[in-house]
Formats: structure tokens, sequence, C-alpha cells
């Protein structure tokens, strides 16, 4: 049941990552993004993350997402992008190489260092039926209790992003305009 | 038969990995900046798994933590971003990451 659950997550996070990189409209590649947010959440769930999953579904897949879309609508930019160009000569077999190189740096990594991962945390709560928020629980515990100088900077770190974002995007008047 | 194999936390791990340079790859093949944009979400997402993962091999919450506090630092870093592209778009038409060559008044 397990391997079912992980082979169609596997299937729509390859899927919809694949999609990203190859669809030439910034819509449909916005759409597959949200398919790959999906089956990530699929696994988060299936390694007992509940409350990562719902903000995975709700952040991601529900703010950010949305917040693509809506700037491709706004500045008019969903007409399809000819892919077929390459501009930099030997760019796409260069590209290929190194995400290739990447990718096997790190499966090569994760084999052999497979025998090391051997627990030794304080433990996981697991959601059962009578402990339903032990996860975001034990997560809550952890935030604001180890992590609360993190997690307080943290709103120092969305209002600077809110602040600077208003002076970006706002229309400066001309001084004779502005009287 | 089939039905006893049971994904391992490796599985996860390579999943990740795979997400990962495709993202990587994306970045560095697009020319669309939201496309570019999308192709880091992939690789932070890819981040993501693996440390979801590895916070239930090491049996430790702070994976999950730590996944919380990337969550909330990528929205930061994609409304910033989202910014910028709206502020050049706004500019010139340009659409591609070509056409801002050169960066100068």
């Amino acid at each position: 049941m397990e391997l079912v659950v992980f082979v169609l997550a596997a299937a729509m996070v390859l899927g919809g990552a694949l999609g990203v990189i190859t669809r030439s409209n910034p819509v449909h590649a916005a759409l597959s993004l949200v398919l790959t947010l999906f089956g990530i959440a699929v696994m988060f769930v299936s390694h007992n993350a509940h409350f990562l999953a719902a903000v995975q579904v709700i952040v991601y897949a529900g703010a950010i997402v949305v917040l693509f879309l809506f700037v491709i609508m706004l500045l008019g930019v969903d007409k399809a992008e000819d892919i077929n160009i390459e501009p930099i000569t030997v760019q796409r077999p260069l590209a290929a190489v190194i995400g290739v190189g990447i990718m096997g740096i790190i499966i090569a990594a994760i084999v052999v260092a497979d025998d090391v991962l051997v627990e030794r945390g304080a433990g996981l709560a697991s959601t059962t039926v009578d402990n339903p928020d032990g996860n975001i629980r034990q997560l809550a515990r952890s935030i604001f209790s180890d992590n609360v100088f993190a997690f307080e900077l943290t709103s120092v770190l969305l209002l600077v992003a809110v602040v600077g974002t208003i002076l970006m995007a706002r229309r400066v008047k001309s001084n004779g305009a502005g009287k | 038969m089939i039905a006893a194999i049971q994904p391992t936390n490796t599985w996860y791990l390579i999943l990740a990995a795979v997400l990962f340079g495709i993202g990587t790859f994306g970045v560095m093949v697009r020319r669309n900046p939201l496309v570019m944009f999308m192709c880091i979400e992939l690789m932070l997402n890819a981040v993501n798994l693996t440390f979801v993962t590895l916070a239930t091999a090491i049996n430790d919450i702070n994976g999950q933590v730590v996944v919380f506090f990337v969550m909330v630092v990528a929205a930061a870093e994609v409304v910033v971003g989202l910014g910028i592209v709206v502020a050049i778009m706004r500019r010139r038409n340009g659409v591609t990451a070509d056409d801002l060559t050169a960066l100068k008044g």
C-alpha cells in the first residue's frame, strides 16, 4: 500500500517537474508546479508530517502559485515562449551535464551514507486516532521553545519583504504629476 | 510479492535528488524569469522533502521545524522576486532574461 502511494506521488512529482521545465506556456508551467507540490504534500503525509503537508498545500499551492499566476496575468506574458531557440550554443548540453552531475553526486552520497542514518533523535510523535494532534503539538513545542528566536526573526523578514515589495512595485510619480 | 516491498527512506532521498537536478537544469535552461522562479521552487521542495525524510530517518522533529522556516523564507523570496520582475517588466517589454543583458538605465 505504501509502495502504491509512493509510486503515484513520485509520478506526480516527476511529471510536474518535467512539465515545469518543458512547457513553453508559463501558465501551464505554473499548473505543473501545482502537481509537483501536491505530490510532495502526499509524501509529507506518508512521513507523518501532517502539519507540513497542510501548510504545503495552503502556502505553496494556495498562495505562491496563485501569486505566480497573478503576476503572469498582470504582465500579460502568458503567450508561449519559443523554447526551441537556444541563445547560447552549448547551453543546454552543458546544463544537462551539470544537472545530471549534481543529481549523481547527491545520489552517490545518499547511497554511500545509507548506513549512517540511524535513529538518534528524541523521537517523533506519530499521529494516531488516540493522538490526533501529536505532530502539530510536537512541532509547536519545538518552534516556540527551542527555535523561538528564529521564529521571531521570521516576522522581521516578512515585514521587510512586504515593505520592500511595496516600495519596489509603487509607481513613482514624476514631479509635475505629483502636485 | 510486490506488495511486500516497502519504500525506504533512501527512495525518498533519491527522488528528492532527482527533483533537485531537474530544478537545476530548468534554472539554467529556461529564459522566462517567472519559470526560473518556479524551478527554484522545485529545488526548494526537493530540499524540503529531504529534510522531512531525514527527520523520519533519525527520528528528530527538528528536520520538520527547518522545513517550516524554509517555507516562510520561500514565500518571502517569491514576493520580493516577483516584485522585482514586475518593476522590470513595467519599464521594458522584454519577457526573457536575455533582454536584461545590459542592466543599465
